[in-house]
């Protein structure tokens, strides 16, 4: 088998003084869809930012493609190819949807994406592209946001929380068209409080729990009650 | 007549005011910083436009080819050497580094070039005018400030609004963290909105310098005409901006023609009133 795309090594990290994360190891393979699960507060928001560089405050290794980025600030992890939609979207409210697009392009990394590609998996976002960001419902807002980190043709995309605040049938639509952007071959790290959409959609599952890995494996494997006892730590 | 030549000499002026507030807007839009050596920095560009007009003897407004670059120069390495080490979420550290800064530039200014004030002689284009009307007349270097004024507004309009710069300028102050995200060091972001500040400080300074004596103490009333010109237009909208300087110079032209001592009170009066009506300013862009 060849050498794992990301591998995390004793991660730890901390908001000043309060440790957020306890020494996590695991792996991803190419391709593979990871969720993460857990409860409020368990970590799982703060993994995401420690992989892309938003925590700095951290020990332990962060491998990518064979390269140590623990120590790299977020601006340069975007290079490597690890892209983040943030929870709550954050998409910048003085630039139009088009001109958010084009600066999740700013890093030029080669791949399918483009502003093209993008319109034509959200073909909404064209009709809209010189309406300033803010205007857009919050599904196409939460478009916009995966539009604009995958514009980094990453090889990491990270979701945080992609169904937070969005009406159920939106979260459907989106959900639908996960298959589309991880079958170009980009791995992905879910992140989702809705624990069945998350498992569903997912190769490989983690569950975090005050910041240590409660349970981890293939989400077909373990059953729904092992699940939950991890999740509440019951 | 000399009240309508007081009005129309007040607009022609606000142009200048304007070019001192434009780059103090700027750095208050993009990276929230109010920077209080702005006015001292006018000046220093003054005093460099001295240096090199004396080494060279070029006229002044020639001098403006060596003296933007490198006041923009200036700005760029000045952020990345100080501001940026004091920029986070607390806004005090880099108000008072800016203090700290003015109090250096205008000692290091003192210690430099002495008290005597200067002037950089432009030649007969200072004082030279035409009548639009009987009696009515403009001067073609207040004309000259006002025109620039209005093309540097147009020129930063557009840098903001429709090149990636800009792009980067607005992405860095909506969310600074995102921008990280999107591969946006925010410090160069920073460092190069410095370095056009820069620019527009040097040439408001050259203008300054040729239309009155300049000396190492009067950055701190530059500073205030800025403010109050921004202020009075509203913060984050630079025709909101030149308006604010036109209000500011059209007052302080009324209060000279009442009573020459009246000049810079009549100014700081109007700003008051501004203030009183509109706390957030004629034309406010920002929110909160």
């Amino acid at each position: 088998m060849s050498e794992p795309l990301l591998t995390i090594e004793h991660l730890e990290a901390a908001y000043g003084d309060a440790r957020a994360l306890h020494g996590l190891d695991f792996s991803l393979n190419a391709g593979e869809t990871l969720a993460l699960i857990g409860a409020n507060g368990a970590g799982k928001s703060t993994l995401l930012k420690s992989i892309c560089g938003l925590v700095s405050n951290k020990s332990g290794r962060v491998l990518f493609k064979g390269k140590d980025i623990a120590g790299l600030p977020a601006n340069e992890i975007v290079k490597q190819g690890i892209a983040l939609v943030p929870e709550g979207r954050r998409l910048f409210p003085s630039l139009s949807v088009e001109e958010n697009l084009i600066l999740g392009g700013k890093v030029k990394r080669p791949g399918h994406w483009s502003l093209d590609t993008i319109y034509s998996l959200f073909p909404i976002l064209k009709e809209k592209r010189h309406a300033p960001s803010t205007s857009l419902s919050g599904g196409q807002q939460q478009m916009v946001a995966i539009g604009r980190a995958l514009m980094s043709n990453p090889d990491l995309l990270l979701l945080d929380e992609l169904s937070l605040g969005l009406a159920p049938i939106i979260i459907k639509d989106i959900y639908e068209l996960l298959p589309k952007i991880t079958g170009n071959g980009v791995t992905a790290i879910l992140v989702e409080q809705d624990v069945t959409r998350a498992l569903h959609s997912a190769s490989h599952f983690i569950c975090l729990q005050e910041g240590h890995i409660s349970l981890s494996g293939d989400p077909k494997v373990h059953t729904r009650d092992a699940i939950t006892r991890a999740y509440f730590g019951t | 007549m000399d009240w309508v030549n007081a009005i129309i000499q007040g607009i022609l002026i606000g142009g200048l005011y304007a070019l001192f507030a434009a780059g103090l807007s700027l750095i208050f839009g993009v990276m929230r910083l109010v920077n209080i050596a702005h006015g001292d920095l006018i000046v220093a560009t003054a005093y460099l436009a001295w240096v090199i007009i004396k080494a060279t003897g070029v006229h002044p407004l020639v001098s403006l080819i060596f003296v933007l670059p490198i006041a923009a120069f200036i700005g760029y390495w000045l952020q990345i050497g100080i501001f940026n080490r004091v920029l986070g979420k607390d806004i005090l550290p880099p108000l008072l580094v800016s203090f700290g800064l003015s109090v250096i530039i205008q000692n290091g200014l003192l210690a430099t070039f002495t008290v005597d004030s200067h002037k950089l002689n432009a030649g007969v284009f200072e004082t030279s005018s035409f009548e639009i009307l009987p009696g009515i007349s403009m001067g073609y270097f207040p004309l000259l400030m006002f025109f620039t004024a209005i093309a540097v507004i147009i020129a930063l309009q557009y840098m903001f609004y429709h090149t990636s710069l800009g792009r980067a300028f607005r992405a860095t102050s909506d969310d600074t963290e995102v921008a990280l995200l999107m591969g946006l060091d925010n410090r160069k972001v920073y460092a190069w909105a410095m370095a056009i500040c820069l620019a527009v400080v040097a040439l408001a300074g050259v203008f300054l310098a040729i239309r009155s004596n300049f000396d190492p103490f009067m950055g701190p009333g530059r500073l205030i005409f800025g403010f109050e010109a921004v202020i009075i237009g509203g913060l984050g909208n630079l025709w909101g901006t030149l308006i604010g300087g036109v209000i500011l110079g059209v007052a302080q032209g009324l209060g000279a023609e009442l009573d020459p001592g009246w000049q810079v009170l009549a100014g700081h009066l109007a700003f008051l009133l501004v203030l009183a009506i509109r706390p957030r300013g004629l034309f406010p862009r920002i929110a909160g």
